[in-house]
């Protein structure tokens, strides 16, 4: 049986066609609706509100916590102030990534490290000989993201003050419905967004005070499959979708370096000794071999394929986790891991791994796509993540 | 045929000699099987010991077949059907309880239960004994070379193993060497710290072996049972519809059609030798076939200290032959039930007091039970058997088949295969009935501590100590694998240095049981590496 999370009484109750899906043990919604149509647009036009309580958390506190964080993580922990977030991804000693999450820093020796895997056994290998306390507190904590452009004044509303203090990747204390929260300026989604984040028993008194207050801004509790989309226009990596961790790679090959996840930006080639420095040093200066970027699939092309056929272009609704391969000329030059039909900016778009000599933005290139039971390849076009990058999203 | 000549003759009709022989037959080779028993599949049977209730006498699930056998042989067509037995359930002494489960999130959710740590290390354990599987699996399809001849052929062969080691890489190479030497006591605590898992897990590093979990050695044979998870996607691992004869009726069926014969209550008295070479065999009571090749499905001792006349061999041969470690260790209590044992702790207040997740009865019971409830439970197993007596709490591998196939049983009825540990066929002052039914009594009482209502439903029973399994099956000391499983006897030394390559210093004469490399479980890869050797062809 899976578990539920501490907002199921709420889920489930709203739940119209029983689409469930599993996220790391636990039952959570795919969509609410019949269609995630809605949810999604939430997330762009009003607010959408989701239950990523799943998350793995891990609280990790003490004297050498820092000394901990900066060993495991690519970012320089040390540069990281108390009330800031980090987006962080970390390695294995070969420079593979094996996950990735937010750093929160409550204090100056008290975080909160969030994951897609568990990380536990690997705190644990990398604190030996510390002076620190790591706690699995992820069924403790509960977390709901609020996304959207009317995010902040829901939330404002909830809080009874203002966050305009409240800047991108910074966290606050709160109080919600008399509940205790940490209020984050995160999502996964690309827009203006927050994470509020509670101890289990009080999720549903903050699930029901979020709704109460959100409804006369259209506040909409949205599932997986709406986030999936927001998150490839947001060109956020997802494990196991568009990487393989670094510990469950079966082959060479499944391996990828924070370089080739375009998140060459995170790694802090100067700081103290960390897992895979040396490696991340090598590639930095010889450069990856492989690319994460956004590709484009030309609408016309896609609709000269299908006519050839005697049908219009047909799009499925939902993003697709198939990957696909992506040719240059005659050579496949790599494969795309995510792609969605972008609802808001009317185009076919995709997360795809390139051979670096492809990967230029405005490289032309070719996507495989079925018709009607048939391989086509259709153009396509490298373009720079991400594809949707709104100013509020770091106001 | 009778006193005619074919091709070849092969004897004994277990699995691998089937599959031996029906390779053969579909060479071509006009083939003739010949079994002592009324029934083929040596230790793999289904008998109806008490009316209406079938039992897998002996060997009960079916982990290694080969997917190549099943496929060259198209066993499903014969009737292979194999079913899943998907978790594992060993009960504590304090009450609680330890689950696996097919499904990955609810066997992570158990374990947590127990150790948030070892729930994250039983997934990269998992993986590593995967990279160890893959990079064993090689071996386990090839003929093994002599590392001491000078051959084209067996240089070549090493050249091929030595460089798939290297490819293996550093890391994996350490890990195989240490889970080639080490014992599957020492290789688990590096990764788990959680008795009753480590228990569990190293149980099947003892399957069939002399040796107790703290042996060093033992955990190749921990190894060898995630090699049928390699093809997991060809589910080879599970239960056999109508018990595990069915596998040996499979493959008997894909021989016959291939044009082998197959005579049963035909008991091979000795192999017939001129001149350094095989020309038939004579049964027992008398009657003589001729075939230029002839090949023995039966374990090495038996083959070559009882078919074959000693100075027909040379002498250092049947000296290490002799020497060859076949001691019997396991026993199989099958039983006939009333009604479907309950385990206390599997009573949902109990789960509950210990935080599980509530499962119904008839859940658990589709999976197996292991009682071994913690490594010093299965370490004292093995004490009591080193000293010369059988277990008096034996580690046990409990199924029942009914609930996963209700042909079985009658309805709303059941029966129950206990695989148990330590039986040693050596026990002091040897066995007799008396001593068989104490055992018995003894692995019923082992489970009862466990299950209270296993005696009253009991309406039916059979024994089978390792003397009794040798009695049945001709399997000498009753040893499940034709001889142990311990690095000094196997691959080119399988079953002696110079003949692991199944020949024997008999021209025309060949050997293809467990006995000789890989062997071990019902795979069929010895039979089939045989045949192709006698066929000339590679595999």
């Amino acid at each position: 049986m899976l578990k539920t999370t501490p907002f199921h009484a709420r889920t489930a109750a709203i739940m119209e066609g029983q689409q469930w899906r599993r996220w790391a043990g636990f039952l959570v919604a795919s969509a609410y609706e019949m269609s995630h149509e809605r949810e999604y647009h939430a997330i762009r036009s009003s607010a959408a509100l989701f239950d990523v309580s799943p998350l793995y958390k891990y609280q990790v506190r003490g004297r050498d916590a820092t000394r901990l964080l900066d060993r495991i993580v690519t970012r320089n922990v040390a540069k990281c102030q108390p009330c800031q977030v980090m987006y962080t991804p970390w390695c294995d000693p070969r420079g593979k990534q094996i996950d990735d999450g937010t750093l929160h820093r409550f204090g100056e020796t008290d975080y909160r490290l969030t994951s897609a895997d568990p990380n536990l056994r690997w705190l644990h290998q990398n604190a030996r000989g510390m002076q620190v306390h790591i706690d699995d507190e992820s069924e403790r904590i509960a977390s709901l993201s609020l996304q959207g452009p009317l995010s902040r004044t829901i939330l404002e509303h909830a809080i009874g003050r203002d966050l305009a203090g409240l800047k991108y990747f910074r966290l606050t204390n709160a109080t919600i419905a008399g509940v205790s929260v940490v209020i984050s300026r995160t999502g996964y989604t690309g827009d203006l967004g927050y994470e509020v984040w509670m101890e289990a028993p009080d999720a549903l008194r903050v699930w029901d005070e979020l709704i109460s207050q959100g409804r006369p801004y259209g506040i909409t509790p949205a599932g997986m499959l709406a986030l999936d989309i927001a998150r490839i226009e947001a060109g956020l990596i997802l494990l196991d979708v568009d990487y393989v961790s670094a510990r469950k790679a079966l082959i060479p090959g499944q391996l990828s370096s924070p370089f080739e996840l375009a998140l060459g930006w995170t790694v802090s080639i100067d700081k103290q000794p960390f897992n895979g420095k040396h490696a991340l040093a090598r590639e930095a200066a010889n450069g990856p071999s492989w690319s994460l970027v956004g590709l484009e699939v030309d609408w016309q092309t896609l609709e000269r394929l299908h006519e050839s056929m005697g049908l219009a272009p047909r799009l499925p609704a939902m993003a697709s986790r198939v990957s696909v391969p992506v040719y240059d000329g005659s050579k496949q030059v790599g494969y795309a891991t995510s792609s969605a039909w972008s609802p808001l900016l009317k185009r076919y778009i995709a997360l795809a791994h390139l051979e670096s000599a492809s990967a230029k933005p405005g490289s032309e290139l070719e996507f495989e796509i079925t018709v009607e039971h048939r391989r086509k390849r259709a153009a396509a076009r490298v373009s720079k993540l991400p594809f949707y990058d709104p100013p509020r999203k770091r106001a | 045929m009778k006193n005619g000549k074919v091709d070849a003759i092969v004897i004994g009709a277990g699995h691998n000699g089937l599959v031996c022989a029906a390779y053969l037959a579909r060479a071509g080779k006009k083939v003739l099987v010949l079994e002592r028993r009324h029934l083929v599949g040596g230790a793999a049977v289904t008998e109806e010991i008490v009316p209406g209730f079938k039992f897998s006498e002996f060997s009960y699930v079916v982990s290694l077949l080969r997917p190549e056998i099943i496929r060259e042989l198209d066993l499903p067509s014969h009737g292979l059907q194999i079913l899943p037995l998907e978790s594992t359930v060993t009960p504590m002494p304090n009450g609680n309880y330890l689950a696996a489960w097919a499904d990955h999130d609810e066997t992570r959710r158990e374990l947590y239960r127990h150790s948030p740590l070892d729930a994250d290390a039983y997934d990269e354990f998992g993986l590593l004994m995967h990279h160890m599987a893959h990079a064993v699996k090689p071996i386990i399809g090839m003929m093994p070379p002599d590392p001491a001849s000078l051959s084209p052929r067996d240089l070549m062969s090493l050249g091929t193993l030595g460089r798939h080691m290297r490819s293996l890489g550093a890391r994996k190479f350490y890990a195989l060497h240490k889970l080639m030497t080490m014992s599957s006591a020492d290789y688990l605590d590096e990764w788990f710290e959680t008795d009753v898992l480590k228990a569990t897990k190293s149980a099947s590093g003892i399957i069939g072996t002399f040796m107790g979990p703290r042996s060093p050695g033992s955990a190749y044979v921990l190894l060898h049972h995630y090699m049928g998870e390699i093809d997991g996607a060809f589910r080879a691992w599970g239960f056999q519809k109508g018990g595990t004869g069915g596998v040996s009726e499979a493959i008997a069926g894909a021989a016959r059609r291939f044009g082998a014969e197959i005579r049963l209550e035909a008991p091979v008295g000795r192999v017939l030798v001129n001149n350094g070479r095989s020309v038939g065999v004579a049964l027992e009571n008398g009657d003589e076939y001729r075939a230029d090749i002839v090949v023995s499905g039966l374990d090495p001792k038996r083959t070559f200290l009882k078919l074959v006349e000693e100075r027909e061999l040379p002498s250092d041969f049947v000296a290490s032959i002799r020497r060859f470690k076949t001691r019997g260790s396991s026993g199989k209590v099958n039983l006939a039930l009333s009604e479907l044992p309950r385990l206390t702790c599997m009573e949902p207040e109990n789960i509950a007091r210990w935080g599980g997740v509530p499962i119904p009865a008839e859940r658990y019971l589709r999976g197996a039970i292991s009682v071994s409830p913690t490594m010093d439970y299965v370490e004292q197993a093995y004490d009591d058997a080193k000293h010369g007596s059988f277990s008096r709490r034996p580690y046990m591998d409990v199924v029942i088949p009914s609930m996963i196939d209700p042909g079985m049983a009658p309805p709303g009825q059941h029966v129950m295969s206990i695989f148990c540990q330590y039986a040693p066929f050596a026990v002091d002052g040897g066995w007799d009935d008396a001593k068989r039914e104490k055992f018995g009594d003894a692995v019923v009482d082992a489970l009862a501590v466990f299950a209270p209502n296993i005696k009253r439903a009991i309406i039916g029973r059979q024994v089978l100590t390792p003397a009794d399994i040798e009695r049945i099956t001709g399997l000498t000391e009753g040893n499940i694998f034709q001889g142990e499983l311990a690095l000094d006897q196997l691959f080119f030394l399988r079953p002696a240095p110079g003949y692991a390559k199944y020949r024997t210093p008999v021209d025309g004469f060949y050997q293809c049981g467990s006995g000789t490399h890989p062997g071990g479980g019902i795979m069929g890869a010895s039979g089939r590496l045989a045949a192709l050797t006698i066929l000339g062809q590679r595999p």
